[in-house]
């Protein structure tokens, strides 16, 4: 392989793995700038997953090529119901947020194999979907010299939308009216309430923002990825998404730059054979690659990197 | 005077707690124009009455009349639009946000959901030039000064056309120059047409600034009285309910020998960088030295040094002559160190264990409150029931947790338990923090007596009245370091002010007498 195709093949699988991260980090910043930590988005990206695969599955036939788009609208849905949970457990019933959390990534898997069992005749996982996202042609860009074939040919769409989305978050959070109350409901709800707003319900606008987002995500994941839908379509990925959220300071562009470089660690155990310098890495150590990148990276950032300030604590209106 | 003179009518007003009431049919008259203050000691009520004006609690029964017009304030956005605006005691101030962004949340100019920042920034502009509120709208408040925090404060309310301000305690956290400057500002907002109430208890400011005041004494109004015509003493006296004295009793001192000395230390805080900047003082027996300065200085984290819960990283602290620095906390209390600490809550007591248990907690370990590793329950109770009665702390029993004392008499308690020990260096860290009129005679009174005794104290406050009052030597903490240390007697506020400011000594004694028979001017 020349070098252009070695890049083509590196940048595109980068974005593959990285699309689902992307959305799910972005939920997590949402939830966590309004002071709800979110350790649940596994959960609701499992849920996102399963009920895009359910869907993909049964509607392909009528929606044919839209089927996956169509599918990630589905799994935000019902990400969105689903945190619908922990926003009311820890907005109202006052429950630790990472009790509430773990409550939902225990539930969520245990839910969806369920359900996957009753829906396709007690088999732990579903069939192979036939539409998916595969690889795409970004129009007008790929026609850019060089560049073109290496970014946009081959490559994730779903990846591009969140970019978009990203910037779209951006904005939305630092240059908007309801981005400019939800931070400060994250650092100080008491003065926010003392000027009026509605703390409880920008917190709930945070976490089904989050919901939604992450749901999204495990819906890319399972259509993009994984192609169907079982208890290890999900390994890790909202955790990881936390960590590119925490990685990129709670600030959606830095959270999008951490989720694709984490995308790109995920993408190593499927390119690595190509690649010149690492093809001779046992593959195990690149399958393990983008776990133990995340601890490192976590560890040596987590203690530097300031979150809101008032991030997991419980508000009480006084009466 | 009919009723529509007043802009605040307060009727009858009631707030039940549980079984407690917080307050208790009070009354209260705000004429336009004038600034009221609203005097109490801590826990009289007056904070409740304020949250309720402001919408943040809703009254068991009672009236409240705007321009003559009752109306109903059933949350603080109700408060607003009936223009009362709130410049609370702990800042609502989000720290990373600027300026700007703090002054409108809640009321952004947006178009179509866009925060539109210009319009902002020249309303603010507008508001801050009218009322000489001197602030930077593009700077984050975690890089400005208290008073420029403050006002912010102030400058929110007004955004949202308040024209009635209350101000709770707004003094507390101010240098006496900062204090000076506000007081300029509630009066020209006065003239401007605004009204005020000023919530305190502290004597001189009502004296200065305030035309009534309406005092408050366990939930109950007590009276409504013209200042220019009351003394401080009649003051006090109804807030307390009794006859209290305010120049705090005592005699010359005597200091003898060294107890502690610190030498060059430097600690750093939290984040790594330096807060005590290689520090050097002595304290000797039969002295109280006081520690003045601006919170956030380095007191804390030099006092910590000194109990060892905090890491000195380099300098030497002697304890009676024996090195302490980086020792266990235990180590050095057995050396001969009390710990009134900062925080009480934190770092004083444990708030869900018993009262008992609190005062045991620093002999627990040694015969006779326990006996081969095992706790001696009846010793503990007897032990702290004898103090109990020494040090009059006031509680039901001696089994109900700490929490549920009154913060004076935790206070006492905590001093009870570190006096009980016989210390040769008692440290005070902000022993009357929050504290009202009669415990803080106590507390000083307990002080004074360890000095007299022949003990080193330690007096670490941000309260310059207590510096001046208790201590025989003053330290003056700025940025890490002692910039001067003065004698009481030879100083004033003005000048401590501006030495914990950062100015030096000569250019503070200079300004002072600069300032001598002039208005004080408006300093920026």
């Amino acid at each position: 392989m020349d070098i252009i195709n070695v890049l083509q093949l590196v940048f595109s699988s980068a974005l593959v793995y990285s699309a689902p991260l992307i959305l799910t980090a972005l939920g997590g910043t949402f939830s966590e700038r309004s002071g709800i930590v979110n350790v649940g988005l596994e959960g609701i990206m499992v849920m996102g997953a399963f009920s895009s695969v359910v869907f993909n599955l049964t509607f392909a036939s009528q929606l044919g090529n839209w089927t996956p788009w169509v599918g990630v609208v589905v799994g935000g849905l019902i990400g969105i119901l689903f945190s619908l949970i922990h926003a009311v457990a820890t907005i109202n019933l006052r429950a630790d947020h990472i009790i509430s959390g773990t409550v939902i990534n225990l539930m969520a898997p245990a839910l969806a194999v369920f359900l996957t069992r009753v829906l396709y005749d007690g088999r732990g996982q579903t069939d192979i979907i036939s539409e998916n996202f595969g690889k795409a042609n970004i129009p007008l860009l790929e026609k850019i010299p060089v560049l073109g074939p290496i970014f946009f040919r081959g490559t994730s769409a779903p990846a591009f939308v969140g970019i978009a989305i990203a910037v779209l978050c951006w904005f939305v959070l630092f240059k908007t009216r309801f981005g400019l109350r939800l931070r400060a409901v994250g650092e100080h709800p008491q003065a926010a309430d003392t000027l009026g707003i509605n703390v409880y319900m920008t917190k709930y606008a945070g976490v089904l923002l989050s919901g939604l987002l992450g749901g999204m995500g495990g819906a890319i994941q399972a259509q993009a990825i994984s192609l169907n839908f079982s208890a290890s379509t999900i390994a890790g990925q909202g955790f990881i998404a936390m960590a590119a959220m925490i990685f990129g300071k709670w600030n959606p562009l830095g959270a999008m730059g951490a989720a694709i470089f984490f995308g790109f660690a995920q993408s190593l155990s499927v390119i690595g054979n190509y690649i010149p310098i690492i093809q001779d890495v046992p593959s195990v150590w690149l399958q393990v690659a983008p776990y133990l990148i995340t601890i490192i990276v976590l560890v040596g950032v987590i203690g530097k990197s300031e979150g809101p300030a008032a991030n997991g604590k419980t508000y009480i209106k006084s009466k | 005077m009919s009723e529509t003179n007043f802009v605040i009518e307060m009727k009858g007003i009631t707030k039940e707690f549980g079984t407690f009431k917080a307050n208790d049919n009070i009354n209260l008259q705000l004429k336009k124009g004038e600034i009221h203050a609203l005097l109490g000691e801590n826990g009289a009520g007056k904070s409740t009455l304020m949250n309720i004006l402001s919408g943040l609690l809703e009254p068991t029964s009672g009236k409240i009349l705007i321009d003559g017009k009752e109306v109903t304030i059933n949350s603080p956005g109700m408060a607003n639009k009936l223009g009362i605006g709130m410049v609370h005691q702990h800042f609502m101030l989000v720290k990373k946000f600027t300026v700007t962004e703090n002054i409108i949340l809640g009321s952004e100019p947006n178009k179509a959901g866009v925060l539109d920042q210009k319009t902002a920034q020249q309303s603010i502009k507008e508001l801050s030039e009218k009322y000489g509120l001197l602030v930077n709208p593009a700077s984050k408040i975690e890089s400005i000064s208290v008073g420029m925090e403050q006002r912010v404060e102030i400058l929110k309310t007004l955004y949202r056309g308040a024209e009635i301000l209350i101000f709770d305690e707004p003094t507390a956290v101010l240098t006496p120059q900062e204090i000076n400057e506000l007081m300029q500002i509630m009066k020209a907002l006065t003239n401007e047409g605004k009204s005020i109430i000023l919530i305190t208890h502290k004597l001189d400011e009502i004296k200065e600034v305030a035309d009534r005041c309406t005092v408050i004494r366990r939930g109950k109004s007590i009276d409504t009285v013209n200042v220019s015509t009351t003394s401080q003493q009649e003051l006090a006296d109804m807030m307390v309910g009794r006859s209290v004295s305010f120049k705090t009793e005592k005699k010359e001192a005597y200091p003898k020998e060294v107890v502690l000395s610190v030498e060059n230390i430097v600690v750093k805080e939290g984040r790594g960088l330096e807060a005590v900047k290689s520090l050097s003082l002595e304290v000797r027996a039969g002295e109280i030295l006081g520690i003045a300065g601006i919170d956030g200085n380095g007191q804390s984290e030099l006092i910590q040094a000194i109990t060892g819960l905090t890491k000195t990283e380099s300098g030497k602290i002697k304890l009676n002559g024996k090195e302490i620095q980086n020792n266990t906390p235990r180590n050095i209390t057995e050396n001969g160190l009390g710990h009134i600490p900062e925080d009480r809550h934190k770092y004083g007591l444990i708030l869900p264990m018993s009262l008992e248990e609190n005062i045991a907690i620093q002999t627990y370990y040694k015969k006779p409150l326990s006996n081969k590793g095992f706790l001696n329950p009846k010793e503990i109770k007897e032990y702290a029931k004898k103090l109990i009665e020494e040090f009059d702390v006031r509680t039901q029993s001696e089994t109900v947790p700490a929490s549920a004392l009154s913060g004076g008499n935790q206070q006492k308690a905590i001093i009870a338990r570190e006096i009980d020990r016989n210390p040769s260096l008692l440290i005070a860290a902000q022993p009357t923090r929050g504290l009202d009129v009669g415990a803080i005679e106590y507390i000083h009174k307990r002080l004074i007596e360890q000095r007299d005794n022949g003990k080193a104290v330690l007096l670490m406050s941000f309260e310059l009245d207590e510096i001046l009052n208790v201590s025989d030597r003053i330290a003056v903490m700025y940025e890490g370091n002692i910039v001067a240390i003065v004698e009481p007697k030879e100083t004033t506020q003005q000048e401590l002010g501006l030495l914990m400011a950062g100015s030096s000594l000569e250019k503070a004694r200079a300004a002072v007498e600069k300032e001598l028979g002039k208005e004080p001017t408006h300093v920026e």
